[in-house]
């Protein structure tokens, strides 16, 4: 019996939901940049669990494309995202990101 | 009914660590729980017959980008002291938000129980399956892809310069 038999794909679209929910509460609720990258990653993992789920029950393998292009984009977005955020680093001696208020309106 | 408990399982595990992500205290554990959840998603891909991007995923999240962040993070010397916190209104005001978007989900998938989608393949998440989609359909977007790793590659080589000039 396979995983399609016997789990409803709203099983894994209800979990998708929850972990990018998760994702979202971690970039509102906390002020250090390094766990707001993190949180990004949450989010974007939970989009790729939702990309995999639809793909398998659907049976085409274009879903799962799009899953490794996304991976790719995320590992570059955190090579760069890093980078900057040891240049603010450098320059504020924090990672709070309340002391980046200066194109605040 | 093994599947099922599998499900619970890996769904619990990566509920609860990414949970952990965003209330730890401490940066580095934060990292490590986030290391848990994404075995525990490299656990749900597996279930779901996608093997190729269980591996993938294990090397490039756990094995890559963690390190990274793990590394930026005893670099930058981040600890529970150092930890900025948020008023206790902020934290209301963010648990509130990002529960009211949950309620929206999860209403959107009222009355999507009943809804069949059309079978295909069952041996999509296999290598050779994959490969031939990516290869063929998709080569166009990979060949780009690998201008975006360079670009990426030469911007975090040139933020991390001591002086820009």
């Amino acid at each position: 019996m396979s995983t399609i038999q016997a789990i409803p794909l709203n099983w894994y679209i209800l979990l998708s939901a929850v972990l990018f929910v998760i994702g979202v509460l971690g970039v509102l609720y906390r002020r250090n940049a390094i766990i707001i990258f993190m949180s990004v990653e949450l989010m974007l993992n939970a989009v790729n669990l939702l990309l995999t789920a639809f793909s398998s029950y659907r049976g085409d393998s274009a879903g799962q494309v799009f899953v490794f292009f996304i991976m790719a984009v995320a590992a570059a977005e955190v090579a760069v995202g890093l980078a900057i955020l040891i240049v603010i680093y450098r320059n504020t001696n924090s990672t709070d990101i309340n002391f980046l208020n200066k194109l605040k309106w | 009914m093994m599947i099922k408990y599998i499900f619970y399982f890996l769904a619990f595990v990566s509920v609860f660590s990414a949970l952990m992500v965003v209330v730890s205290k401490n940066p580095v554990h934060c990292v490590l729980y986030l290391i848990m959840c994404f075995f525990s998603i490299a656990g749900h891909y597996v279930l779901l017959n996608a093997q190729f991007l269980a591996a993938v995923h294990v090397i490039v999240y756990a094995g890559a980008i963690m390190v990274l962040f793990l590394f930026v993070i005893m670099l930058l010397n981040l600890n529970t002291q150092s930890e900025p916190h948020k008023s206790t209104w902020l934290k209301f005001a963010a648990a509130i938000t990002s529960g009211l978007l949950l309620v929206i989900l999860v209403g959107t998938l009222k009355g999507s129980e009943t809804m069949v989608m059309p079978v295909g393949n069952p041996n999509a998440g296999l290598i050779k399956n994959l490969g031939n989609t990516l290869f063929k359909d998709f080569l166009l977007p990979f060949e780009v892809s690998s201008i975006l790793f360079l670009v990426a590659m030469v911007g975090a080589v040139m933020l991390g310069k001591k002086e820009i000039k």
